[in-house]
């Protein structure tokens, strides 16, 4: 989505409302400023009521934590909304055995700074003892949908949080903040609960659950802005480093165990980073020199590509890729 | 404090070119990125839009879920996000002619302004007024209503006049706040964003004017105390988070109540009065605690906890309700009550009949209720009131409830925190109606008892007492 620098503000209105152009600047300017602290606040508070509502009207949530970006900042938000307590609920990850190293560390570290449990779901384990097959392309992003359904039965949470914005996908944009899963953990679009005022319902049928989208209303913008305001810890591929790799389908791929180039795929040092967290196989890195949040957030307002069209090859399958991924259940 | 995060929603009927609207709106809005606008493109293309002379099907930047495109249908709400330098929005985008009432509902329910839309060759319509009705109701503050498609009547002055005019006698006898309206082109794209060239008499804002402009705040009414209901009880005892591990001492026996606050400022030192099962007692804020930390002031909107100066045993449900609107303003806007009229709108493929046994979720509490009578449906274009014996999906009444506890309730039309609940299946669980407290008669019958009184409850359901959540 657009930054507030760009787009059709000075309108009519803004040019008759003061002196020059330089002053229009330095107004605009500061006025944006004000208002992207307002919408941060509006949004902040409104993520923590939903959290609050889930944690009291639910059994057993947790909280799905990728160690992205979005994860991290519900993780904040969980903390925030229980303060002075400690967070009462253990984090989820469905490990692919595909993520990046320093994601796992950043997962361990963020887990123990809290004081809280971590539940890891293994699809490595399911492959290594047939439950799972490796599929012949080598990315294991469905696989992930099994494993996760096998963690909420085991562990019978009947509430999970997830990291999920309406801005990332046209599937989304229609999904609830609090979405209803069947015991499959299916999602019918057509059958949802209409969500008015602030009052949540939560109640679900025996066997199913409940995903909650707390930062449903943040943008891709918005999530920068609140880490950069809030000096939130990230895993460093977020920021821009050199590393080995090469180029496949117009992406840039990292040189890693399971993502290797091919004979004819040229391998060169460029300077990279991720916009996304996902498995390496499949999350490709975009060329920036982005080294701090601000530096991040300059160079999202002159970016032309969404988040996931940008780097994620999982999501460029079809362009009802989510959509069918979110019936079967996935996050 | 949203001030500048501004919610909007939509509402317009099957062919009025809503999509194109929205679309128009995001694209010249700059809110598109380059990928999603090659698909657009490559879409339109496809499909030879615009016949001899290609255009951009506007309408595919709303188009959802593949269920929808083949069928060429919009199944629910989707949501947009977009940004001006002015003010970011959230815009509810409410599909017309399926289950349009609950759609328009669920999306206006939360909007500090409506779009609705109107065809320019046919004017006011019966799904106009539908449309006005329900915004009317729900009290929705500001409406903006877009005449589309001047270009179709060559952007004939006395006929906008003429639909103008039609428009504002229409929302006036519904009620509806606020309404402005604006000759455009969604499929030009006159007035939305840009002003264009095609009608220089139009000398009025363009829709993104109005829309940066219109104040974030609900229309001016009768004000209403500050209100929280509580969502938890923080009692942290010995699990506290890391970082307040040297405060152990200090919040040994900290206790706090978590919640949102809704229609005014909460300030330490205020006394509040406390509506809990049934009880009400007196207490005074003694701290605040808001996402940023402690403060002395806590704003409308706001996530805050809450420390008191009583020893309440106060739990999940309870709602602490500011004595004075300003100081030394004593009001009388919350009264506790069982048994209240409201108007309802059935949002599922349910039926609501006298007699029927439900949970109400009013704050953050929820009660066994019992309809009581369904008195009248109401012809959401004129609003007038026919007898009926039950109310079905789609429908908007007046029903009488019974509930078995009280609820610090307000009329909707002072306060949508204390006057908006929910009806809920018992059964299934789902969300039968959204309802709106009506005004009269709110006749009090909790007992009041001193700030000192310990009613005699068990323990509160729904503490966070520690790591181990009872």
């Amino acid at each position: 989505m657009t930054v507030t620098t760009s787009g059709p503000g000075t309108t009519v209105n803004d040019a008759a409302a003061v002196g020059g152009p330089a002053d229009d600047d330095a107004l605009a300017a500061e006025r944006s400023a004000a208002h992207r602290a307002a919408n941060l606040d509006a949004l902040e508070s409104e993520s923590i009521h939903i959290i609050r509502e889930v944690l009291a009207e639910f059994e057993r949530p947790g909280l799905l934590f990728s160690g992205g970006k979005d994860s991290v900042v519900v993780l904040h938000l969980l903390a925030k909304a229980v303060s002075p307590a400690r967070v009462p609920i253990p984090v989820v990850h469905v490990d692919t055995g595909h993520n990046f190293p320093e994601v796992i560390a950043f997962r361990d570290a963020t887990v123990q700074r809290y004081g809280i449990d971590l539940v890891v779901g293994s699809v490595q384990d399911y492959i290594d003892d047939g439950r799972l097959v490796e599929p012949a392309n080598g990315t294991r992003n469905r696989l992930q949908t099994r494993v996760l359904l096998d963690t909420i039965e085991e562990h019978r949470f009947d509430a999970l949080f997830g990291g999920a914005r309406r801005d990332e996908d046209k599937a989304r944009a229609k999904e609830r903040i609090l979405s209803l899963r069947d015991e499959f953990g299916g999602w019918d679009p057509r059958n949802q609960r209409p969500e008015v005022w602030s009052l949540y319902n939560g109640r679900h049928a025996p066997g199913g659950h409940v995903r909650a989208f707390p930062i449903s209303n943040w943008t891709e913008a918005d999530i920068w802005s609140y880490i950069d305001r809030e000096g939130i810890a990230l895993p460093p591929i977020y920021f821009a480093h050199e590393r080995p790799t090469f180029e496949r389908d117009g992406m840039v791929y990292a040189v890693t165990d399971v993502s290797r180039p091919r004979e004819d795929e040229p391998v060169s040092n460029r300077t990279v980073r991720y916009r996304t967290v996902g498995d390496a196989s499949c999350t490709g890195a975009v060329l920036s020199a982005a080294g701090t949040v601000a530096e991040v957030l300059d160079e999202l307002a002159l970016s032309t590509l969404t988040e996931r069209g940008a780097t994620r090859a999982d999501d460029r399958i079809s362009s009802a890729a989510m959509e069918d991924r979110k019936k079967e259940g996935y996050f | 404090m949203s001030d500048t995060l501004f919610r909007l929603a939509t509402a317009g009927s099957v062919d009025d070119g809503k999509s194109t609207l929205v679309g128009r709106l995001l694209h010249d809005a700059k809110a598109i990125l380059a990928d999603s606008l090659d698909d657009i493109r490559r879409v339109s293309a496809e499909r030879g839009f615009g016949g001899d002379t290609p255009a951009l099907d506007l309408a595919l930047v709303t188009d959802g879920l593949r269920a929808e495109r083949e069928q060429g249908i919009t199944i629910d709400v989707a949501y947009r996000y977009f940004s001006t330098p002015r003010r970011s929005f959230i815009l509810a985008d409410c599909p017309g002619h399926v289950q349009y009432t609950r759609n328009t509902v669920t999306g206006a329910s939360t909007a500090h302004a409506a779009l609705v839309l109107v065809d320019a060759r046919n004017g006011v319509v019966e799904q106009t007024r539908r449309h006005l009705g329900v915004l009317g109701l729900l009290g929705v503050p500001q409406v903006v209503v877009v005449v589309n498609k001047m270009d179709l009547i060559d952007w004939d002055e006395s006929a906008f006049a003429a639909i103008r005019d039609d428009v504002v006698a229409v929302a006036d006898r519904l009620g509806v706040a606020g309404v402005r309206v604006v000759p455009v082109s969604a499929l030009q794209g006159d007035f939305v964003v840009d002003r264009g060239d095609s009608a220089p008499w139009y000398t009025g804002p363009t829709v993104l004017d109005l829309l940066e402009t219109l104040p974030a705040r609900p229309a001016a009414g009768e004000a209403s105390p500050a209100r929280l209901d509580v969502q938890l009880v923080l009692r942290p005892q010995g699990a506290l988070a890391p970082e307040f591990a040297a405060d152990a001492d200090a919040l040994r026996d900290f206790r706090g109540y978590a919640g949102t606050v809704s229609d005014g400022p909460l300030a330490v030192g205020d006394r509040v009065a406390v509506y809990n099962d049934g009880q009400r007692h007196r207490a005074r804020v003694t701290g605040l605690r808001t996402p940023a930390g402690e403060a002395e002031r806590a704003e409308a909107g706001q996530a805050v906890v809450v420390t008191l100066d009583a020893d309440l045993d106060i739990a999940r449900g309870a709602a602490l309700v500011a004595e004075q609107l300003e100081e030394g303003q004593p009001h009388d806007a919350v009264t506790a009550v069982r048994e209240f009229g409201a108007a309802v709108c059935v949002l599922a493929d349910a039926r609501l009949t006298p007699g029927q046994r439900v949970l109400v979720k009013h704050g953050t509490q929820v009660v066994a209720a019992r309809v009581d009578a369904v008195d009248n449906v109401l012809r959401l274009s004129d609003l007038s009131r026919e007898p009926a014996a039950s109310l079905g999906l789609n429908d908007l009444g007046l029903i009488r409830l019974r509930t078995a506890k009280p609820l610090a309730a307000t009329a909707y039309s002072r306060s949508r925190a204390g006057g908006s609940f929910l009806v809920i299946d018992p059964a299934e669980g789902n969300t039968l109606a959204a309802g709106m407290i009506e005004p009269a008669p709110l006749a009090g019958d909790a007992p009041e008892s001193g700030a000192a009184t310990e009613h005699a409850a068990g323990p509160a359901a729904h503490e966070l007492a520690g790591a181990v959540r009872t």
